[in-house]
């Protein structure tokens, strides 16, 4: 009776751990989104929501300071945008190389090699990209700008590097997603178009992808946030101030803001830049929601 | 009639070539990349990359460059993260799969599972921040540093440990309990033990995510590179601030402008990524063949 009591405590005692243990994703997904609101809103108040979400002028340091973000936003968004659409092709056409047209013993080098280029940390990128893209970019900039007399000369951080090294950082995501969604395309279909006469070529890009539809678009949706999110290696090829997001211009990312300024700001600047990060989160909760929607879809389709 | 034909059988043909070439355009391109990275570190890196670089800290009194204290960094904060994380993940996954039933629960710890694995870095670091530095006061500390990354790597964990739990066949259980065994005895003397490899190449992953992590590191742990002279030293490190090689990396090739020390972090890292990255590989090699006994 006395060992049954025991073990009955034990058991109970178990799944009550178990249960703190799982409750803490929720927990801290709660705390997360508490913080990022309650330390990102009060310099909404501050500055002004118009003129910080809005204003184009981040002057932080001056004697009369100014917190406008507007360039700071459209740079991610842009920047997003481009490396995506820059990506995203070439990642579907290694994804359609990986499951449709390579034989095992390319497939064997071209997939690993994927997936170390995902492994690499983004430091190492940013340090490549300053050194190798930076130069050519300054090359190209004394070409196009050699007799512009407005335009500010950057040494070649800008924004075109950012979205080159995002769109190779971006790579591995959409390829290892658009690759296990197309893999589970069944083969009768390949077979069915095949047979009506249609070439290889033809039925990848009118029978298969089509019919991966909602994979390939989760993997392009999951590239979007790690463009969004990433900080590192962007900080150190973009350039350091903050400008209109055109290609040449040196610019800031919302990322690539908090890493740079984090260290020194204090007061009002630093709350601004705890409202970049409020901005970030909203940008990132509703991808990540738009993901889970497109996954619940996929489940119910199956 | 037949003209016609062959004129659009031969169109389709060119268009068809033409694709054929961007898919191996594509396909070359992530190799070529691959290979150029590697190849361009290790010419810029090897040079640095030598006994004293490895076992001393950067000083200028006695003159050595080294990246010593930052690799203690690294590892204790790959220790203390995954010392915190790994219980807690096999923790939930185990809640998750065992004894959850499906509900609203269950779906909030995945729902908030799901989103804690598309924050990125840079938040992490932020919240880490505010929350482990300013209000718990822990500052810019290693154990700031670790904490904010337990956040990080939960849902790694967690998934990992999940999967592995699934391809236990349920007749393991129906034979544990038929034995007369509590759950938490088949749970401790069956279930783990099957599940023991995905486990690892959930923890494995981790490590990796860790050592690759330079956002959050930045604005949680710090830049210190002292080295610990001593085991009471290293005690008091959890409590101070310390960098780890890829804040050190991005610090030597921005602030500092140490191109050299920064291709040497440069080449440590990689060997140790894709180290890593083998013994995935390997654990999951392993954990097939359990699969198909």
């Amino acid at each position: 009776m006395n060992r049954k009591a025991k073990t009955n405590a034990t058991e109970s005692t178990a799944k009550y751990i178990f249960t703190l243990c799982a409750v803490i994703a929720i927990f801290a997904v709660c705390s997360i989104t508490v913080y990022m609101i309650a330390k990102g809103t009060p310099a909404l108040g501050k500055v002004g929501v118009l003129e910080l979400l809005f204003g184009t002028e981040w002057m932080p340091t001056a004697a009369d300071p100014k917190y406008g973000i507007f360039f700071i936003i459209l740079s991610s968004v842009f920047g997003t945008a481009a490396s995506v659409l820059i990506g995203v092709p070439i990642a579907l056409l290694t994804a359609v190389f990986l499951t449709d047209i390579s034989n095992k013993k390319l497939a064997a080098v071209v997939q690993p090699a994927v997936e170390l280029l995902a492994a690499i940390p983004s430091v190492i990128y940013g340090l490549l990209g300053s050194m190798i893209l930076n130069p050519i970019m300054y090359k190209l900039e004394k070409i196009i700008f050699a007799n512009s007399t407005s335009h500010q000369f950057t040494g070649g951080s800008n924004m075109m590097s950012a979205i080159i090294v995002l769109a190779i950082m971006i790579l591995p995501t959409v390829v290892n997603v658009s690759v296990s969604s197309i893999r589970s395309v069944s083969n009768s279909m390949r077979a069915a178009s095949l047979a009506l006469g249609a070439s290889r070529i033809q039925t990848i890009f009118k029978v298969v992808i089509p019919a991966a539809k909602s994979g390939i678009t989760t993997g392009v949706v999951l590239g979007i946030g790690r463009a969004l999110g990433e900080a590192m290696a962007i900080n150190m090829v973009a350039g350091g101030a903050v400008n209109m997001p055109l290609p040449f211009n040196s610019v800031r990312f919302l990322t690539t803001q908090l890493v740079s300024e984090m260290g020194y700001s204090t007061g009002v600047h630093r709350q601004v830049l705890f409202t970049v990060g409020l901005v970030l989160f909203v940008f990132i909760m509703a991808i990540n929601l738009i993901l889970q929607k497109l996954r619940k879809k996929a489940i119910d389709n199956d | 009639m037949t003209d016609e034909l062959s004129l659009t059988a031969k169109k389709r043909r060119i268009g068809d070539k033409i694709m054929y070439a961007l898919i191996y355009i594509s396909s070359a391109f992530s190799v070529l990349l691959l290979v150029g990275i590697i190849a361009y570190v290790i010419v810029k890196g090897i040079r640095q990359v030598n006994f004293s670089f490895l076992t001393t800290v950067t000083s200028a009194l006695k003159g050595t460059i080294g990246i010593a204290g930052n690799i203690v960094n690294t590892l204790m904060i790959v220790i203390i993260t995954m010392l915190v994380a790994t219980p807690i993940g096999v923790g939930a996954a185990i809640y998750l799969n065992e004894y959850a039933k499906p509900g609203k629960l269950v779906n909030l710890i995945e729902f908030a599972t799901e989103t804690l694995s598309g924050i990125p870095s840079i938040l992490f670091g932020l919240f880490g921040y505010m929350f482990f530095g300013q209000t718990l006061g822990l500052g810019y500390s290693i154990l700031t540093g670790s904490l904010t990354m337990v956040l990080m790597v939960l849902p790694l964990v967690t998934r990992n440990t999940q999967e592995a739990l699934k391809t236990v066949p349920d007749s393991y259980r129906h034979g544990a309990v038929g034995l007369g065994a509590g759950k938490w005895y088949t749970i401790r003397t069956i279930l783990l033990p099957s599940a023991m490899p995905g486990i690892i190449t959930g923890v494995i992953l981790a490590v990796g995510r860790i050592v690759g992590e330079s956002a959050a590191l930045l604005l949680t742990a710090g830049s210190g590179k002292a080295l610990p002279k001593s085991v009471a030293q290293i005690f008091d490190k959890i409590f101070q601030s310390g960098g780890t090689l890829t804040t050190q990396l991005y610090l030597s090739a921005t602030a500092e402008g140490d191109f050299s020390t920064a291709f040497g972090i440069a080449l440590v890292l990689l060997v140790l990524v894709f180290a890593i990255n083998m013994a995935t590989k390997s654990m999951a090699a392993k954990f097939d063949v359990t699969r198909k006994k």
